[in-house]
């Protein structure tokens, strides 16, 4: 097999949106009869080296072969005729037509132009029987279980004579059994020679399932390794990366915590991808959060922030049982939120620095109350003082500053509101370190003022000098809650990646 | 000067003018401005005058399209509004008094407030796409003035009534000063509230608003309020202008002109910013052509085929497609520019 | 789940299982049972209250002869629709054809050229609008406002007035009837019903028609999937526009007349015939038979008020107020199965 050259070989991969690199110069070779698994975090570049790959996003720069030819990718149509079948990480099929037009659509069988509708039917029975799912295949896909539909999705992709198979998160919501049957089908495939391309996040699948793995970190590769000469421990590291940021000693002094009422205690949240999670944070306190993509790092804070309804368990806020209905709800009780995608859900690009600074305050105070002009624009300036946000121009839009200045206004939209808890999720994910040092700084003075904050990031070494305390997150649930200072990198490494060894 | 340029009332107010220079250069008489028994008279007044419902309407229009909606029940709501007010008048025994007339277009307007509310409501709560939302009532709405005034066009003969469209003040025509009263009150409202930067806020992000804590539910309601109010209003001057109710061509198309308007004005359709000001100029170039297309001698009932051609002109320069090519064409412009003024800057350095 | 595990449940629990399976296969097929059981219940209850002679073979052959040319314009807009857009220039394009191929006649061109033309005109309208719709990124209100304005105007540009058809080619659509005791049915009626007949035909059992039901259910998953979705969006508006094209041959066919003034509002007739026939305003969900019971719905509603002699403003009313409850049953459709995944 090592003899073989690639069926499909990337070769420096380069994908701009507008002036942000999202790949930059990434190979990958595929080889047929090969599983191999494409690893890294969130806003690493695994979905959109996948949509390159597919013809969904334009290619600035690099090429591609398939066995040995080069090809340029038109259209994801154009992907599909050349035999590369793919199932995207959000499952996207068509509720609103059956199960068997799903799996077959675009390529029914006909006769004399005419769609032959029993043959296509069964058609799709025998795709999904090979994957050991029993359905009424005439029944609308948005009628049934995303298990089922993510089979669809799969059977579809599979249904066709395909040479590359690409897998972006097939697995997330499958159970036990049906991940088993999909990987007997995939082994099927390796067998006969296709080469597949497997993404989860669940490094036990991989591990299970992949002969070869390749890592991106930010855009960037880091390499390509074996499976097998490649450790657990070492995958992680390499996806999570260890930075030599200069990170500043741990030079603030824990907080005294008063023994008993924490100011936020939650019992029992399920909401969204965590399940029966409990946390409890100080006043004063910097509780990291550390946990892989999908560990539900991100679901514990919408939920703790009032952004998502909890399915259930409760949240007290000094000690008394709150429902938090909506962000604004959260906010009137000093708890807010900044979200991991600030350019979707935080700033609001094309207004003004100056308008994003004060919105939340301004939500506030509502409609009539309207902050005098003087008084915002006084605020606004303090503020790009204060955070040191670059160009010092409060009336250019938001959306023309970088990300770091970005994560900085959104991070004064909400110090403006003199909050009692901030809830930051990857506030230091793709700015500088310049950046990001200030942002952590920020965290502990904000610690030291009495605030509370809860700190989520990819980065271990980060969460550990940044957090008081740890939690981890693995798979929707808390797996530990640990002091800071009694664990060293490597320890919070081992915790984050390895499921049932208790060690640390 | 590159300032002048960028700013989005540039080129609104390039066209208008345009027009007007055009129109006088036609026929010179446009431009010409008469007194007489304490009136001023002319094409120009007349325009003012005459686009009167649309300002209103267009104003109207302009907030609800900021909060990603569009209202098509403005001409449905002016019937209705018309239809009450006049029949009201036409009911009462003294249809000429003051109070009779005053009580009607109250009435009239609280009518109109109150199906912006249910549009609102629709929209803002049971959260309906805007354009079927509003389709409801654009519908029904001609029906509701057509029962109002059991089917016939209901006509008064009531100078108080009269005078909301064909009446003076001070050299002017009310129905302008009834325009500029509205202008200048949403222009207070948006720059004394806060609600201007918060409808922005919404249009151009919801999600992002939501997580700042926004209340979207109560701006976008208001914003269906306001456009009903307004058309309402607009409904009472065409009805005051031609005497009657007439439910089947009271505002009949408006919908389109104000949206036209909104977007000539440089207020985009996908919501967010928007401009009060350039819809002022919108109207103004809506009237303007209208007055221009019938001079020319077209029938005004072919002046759609005018304006469909400025619709698809306009949405075409504004699509991402021409834009994209656009800005590569003028940047690599600026570019050529810059570089010559280096270089003179350097000259003058040395 | 296993295999093993639903065909335990099937036995368990079959007459659940089938009734949900029926519903799981034909949950879009309810509001247009809905429309149906209306479309019943208003003409058991004219039966009943309009001194029982509605319900006669002479009413119902009027019925379809009557909306012939609306249920032309609802099968275009159903396509449009179905995709999650919308067309508001059929009424304006069936008065320009209208007028344009009284006009071409009265000018002493044959029928084989006239009639052709008016139709390719009503396409014409379509592709712009189609082309401003996929290629420029302009919502689909605004590209068919456009076209709605060029289309009326045009009308005018043609003529001022009605133009009177003497053609007998033309008239025979409308005045031969072919009767089957006291039904009736004229060439109208029967291109009528053959353009639901093809547009049933072409949605359900072409790669073109699932395309536009794949389109309306999630346009970027129809794109993943590899579907010619720039050519689809385009079609359909071309589509609609020959429709409306033919719509104006028959209406003036019925007429007798072309009129620059026909058809205003119509569009909104025909989205409120397509919405209430049980098509998802939102795309991907419906049916152009649904489509065609939404208009016999309308029609009989008009006929119904005119028995009864009442205003012709309840007719606006009632149809607002039934496209209100579909939207609303619509919205908690929607809200369900999205409440589901």
């Amino acid at each position: 097999m090592d003899q073989a050259s690639p069926l499909l070989q990337v070769t420096g991969a380069t994908v701009r949106f507008g002036a942000d690199a999202v790949l930059r110069r990434v190979d990958l070779n595929l080889y047929p009869g090969e599983v191999h698994s494409l690893m890294g975090e969130n806003g690493a570049g695994k979905s959109t080296l996948v949509k390159a790959i597919t013809g969904a996003v334009p290619w600035t720069e690099g090429r591609m072969t398939l066995a040995g030819r080069d090809v340029q990718i038109a259209s994801t149509e154009h992907a599909i005729g050349l035999g590369i079948s793919t199932v995207y990480q959000e499952i996207d099929l068509l509720p609103n037509l059956s199960i068997a037009e799903n799996v077959c659509l675009g390529r029914e069988p006909r006769r004399l132009g005419v769609i032959d509708r029993a043959a296509m039917r069964r058609r799709a029975r025998e795709v999904l029987e090979g994957l050991g799912l029993e359905v009424d295949t005439s029944a609308l896909l948005g009628s049934q279980s995303v298990a089922v539909q993510q089979l669809v999705a799969i059977a579809r992709a599979i249904s066709t004579d395909c040479r590359v198979l690409i897998l972006d998160e097939p697995t997330s919501s499958l159970d036990l059994d049906e991940v088993a049957e999909l990987f007997r089908i995939i082994r099927e495939l390796k067998a006969r020679g296709v080469a597949i391309l497997f993404i989860s996040h669940f490094l036990d699948q991989v591990y299970e399932i992949c002969d070869r793995i390749t890592v991106l970190r930010d855009g960037e590769l880091v390499g390509e390794y074996l499976t097998d000469e490649l450790l657990r421990v070492d995958l992680v590291q390499k996806m999570l990366g260890h930075e030599g940021a200069p990170l500043r000693a741990r030079d603030r002094e824990t907080p005294e915590r008063a023994s008993g009422e924490a100011l936020v205690s939650g019992r029992g949240i399920s909401a969204g991808g965590v399940v029966e999670a409990d946390v409890d944070l100080g006043a004063g306190e910097v509780l990291g959060v550390a946990g892989l993509l999908g560990s539900g790092r991100t679901s514990l804070a919408r939920a703790l922030t009032g952004v998502t309804r909890l399915d259930s368990g409760i949240i007290r806020i000094e000690g008394e049982t709150t429902d938090l209905e909506s962000p604004r709800t959260a906010m009137s009780l000093g708890v807010v939120y900044s979200s991991e995608n600030r350019r979707r859900d935080g700033i609001v690009a094309e207004m003004s620095v100056l308008d994003n600074i004060t919105l939340g305050l301004q939500a506030e105070r509502g409609i009539i109350r309207r902050l005098p002009p003087a008084h915002r624009r006084e605020l606004a300036m303090s503020w790009v003082d204060a955070l040191d946000i670059r160009p010092a121009d409060v009336d250019r839009p938001a959306g023309t500053l970088s990300g770091g200045n970005q994560q900085k206004v959104l991070l004064a939209r909400l110090l403006a509101l003199a909050p009692r808890v901030l809830v930051l999720d990857e506030p230091t994910r793709g700015i500088d370190v310049g950046t990001k040092v200030e942002i952590q700084n920020l965290v502990g003075e904000m610690a030291l003022n009495g605030v509370s904050v809860v700190f989520i990031s990819a980065e271990l070494e980060e969460v550990l000098s940044v957090g008081d305390r740890v939690v981890v997150l693995r798979d929707g649930r808390i797996v530990d809650t640990v002091d800071a200072s009694s664990l060293t990198t490597d320890g919070l490494l081992a915790l984050v990646a390895r499921p049932d060894e208790s060690e640390v | 000067m590159t300032g002048i340029f960028k700013n989005r009332l540039f080129w609104p107010v390039v066209s208008l003018l345009t027009l007007v220079v055009v129109n006088t250069i036609a026929r010179p008489q446009f431009i010409e401005i008469t007194m007489r028994d304490g009136r001023l008279y002319g094409a120009l007044i007349d325009i003012l005058r005459n686009s009167a419902p649309l300002m209103l309407v267009a104003l109207g229009m302009t907030i609800v399209i900021a909060t990603r909606g569009i209202d098509l029940s403005v001409g449905a709501v002016m019937a209705v509004s018309g239809a009450v007010a006049l029949t009201i008048i036409d009911g009462s025994g003294n249809p000429g008094s003051l109070g009779t007339v005053a009580v009607a277009v109250v009435v009239a307007v609280l009518v109109a407030l109150v199906l912006g509310v249910w549009n609102g409501f629709l929209v803002a709560v049971l959260k309906i796409q805007p354009i079927i939302a509003t389709l409801v009532l654009m519908l029904a709405g001609r029906g509701v003035a057509l029962l109002i005034t059991g089917g016939f066009i209901t006509t008064v003969n009531s100078d108080p009534f009269s005078f909301i469209a064909s009446g003076y003040v001070l050299l002017l025509p009310v129905a302008f000063f009834i325009s500029v009263a509205a202008i200048a009150v949403m222009s207070l409202v948006e720059r004394r509230t806060a609600l201007g930067v918060l409808t922005e806020a919404v249009g151009i992000n919801p999600e992002a608003s939501r997580l700042a804590g926004v209340r979207s539910r109560g701006i976008i309601w208001s914003a269906y309020i306001v456009s009903g109010t307004l058309a309402g209003v607009a409904g009472i001057i065409y009805a005051s202008n031609i005497k009657a109710a007439d439910a089947n061509a009271a505002g009949l198309f408006i919908e389109l002109y104000a949206i036209l308007a909104v977007v000539l004005g440089g207020t985009s359709l996908s919501g967010g910013k928007f401009s009060l000001a350039g819809t002022v100029i919108g109207v103004l170039i809506i009237q303007t052509l209208d007055s221009t297309i019938l001079f020319l001698g077209v029938p005004s009932a072919q002046s759609p085929v005018f304006f469909a051609i400025v619709v698809v002109v306009v949405v075409v320069v504004q699509s991402s497609r021409v834009r994209g090519a656009l800005s590569r064409a003028s940047a690599s412009l600026t570019r050529a520019k810059t570089d010559t003024d280096d270089r003179e800057k350097a000259e003058v350095a040395r | 789940m296993t295999a093993t595990a639903v065909r335990d449940e099937t036995t368990k629990e079959s007459r659940t299982m089938k009734v949900e399976s029926f519903l799981g296969r034909h949950a879009a097929l309810m509001p247009t049972f809905a429309a149906l059981a209306i479309l019943l219940l208003l003409f058991a209850g004219a039966e009943a209250f309009l001194r029982g002679d509605f319900i006669t073979p002479r009413n119902i052959s009027a019925l379809l002869l009557d909306n012939a040319y609306l249920l032309v314009l609802a099968v275009g807009m159903t396509f449009v629709i179905l995709t999650g857009g919308i067309d508001l220039s059929v009424g304006s394009v069936m008065a320009f054809t209208g007028i344009l191929g009284a006009k071409l006649l009265a000018d002493g061109l044959p029928v084989v050229i006239a009639v052709p033309a008016i139709i390719l005109g009503g396409a014409l309208i379509g592709l712009v609008i189609g082309v401003l719709v996929q290629y420029f990124n302009v919502q689909p209100f605004i590209a068919s406002l456009a076209g709605l304005f060029l289309a009326r105007g045009l009308a005018f540009v043609v003529s001022l007035s009605s133009i009177k058809v003497e053609e007998p080619a033309i008239l025979w659509l409308q005045s031969t009837r072919i009767t089957v005791g006291s039904w009736y049915i004229t060439p109208t009626g029967i291109i009528a019903l053959l353009a639901v007949a093809v547009a049933a035909f072409v949605l359900h059992l072409t790669r073109f028609g699932r395309t536009v039901y794949a389109i309306g259910g999630s346009e970027s998953s129809a794109r993943l999937m590899g579907l010619n979705v720039a050519r689809t969006k385009v079609a359909v508006y071309v589509i609609s526009g020959l429709c409306a094209g033919l719509a104006g041959l028959i209406l003036t066919a019925y007429s007798g007349a072309g009129y620059p003034r026909n058809g205003i509002g119509t569009e909104l007739d025909a989205i409120a015939a397509v919405v209430i026939g049980g098509t998802l305003l939102t795309g991907g969900r419906g049916y152009v038979v649904g489509s065609m019971v939404g208009v016999f719905v309308y029609g009989t509603i008009k006929t119904i008020i005119s028995f009864m002699g009442a205003e012709q403003s309840w007719m606006q009313i009632i149809v607002g107020a039934l496209l209100l409850l579909f939207i609303v049953v619509q919205r908690a459709i929607v809200a369900r199965s999205e409440g589901r995944r």
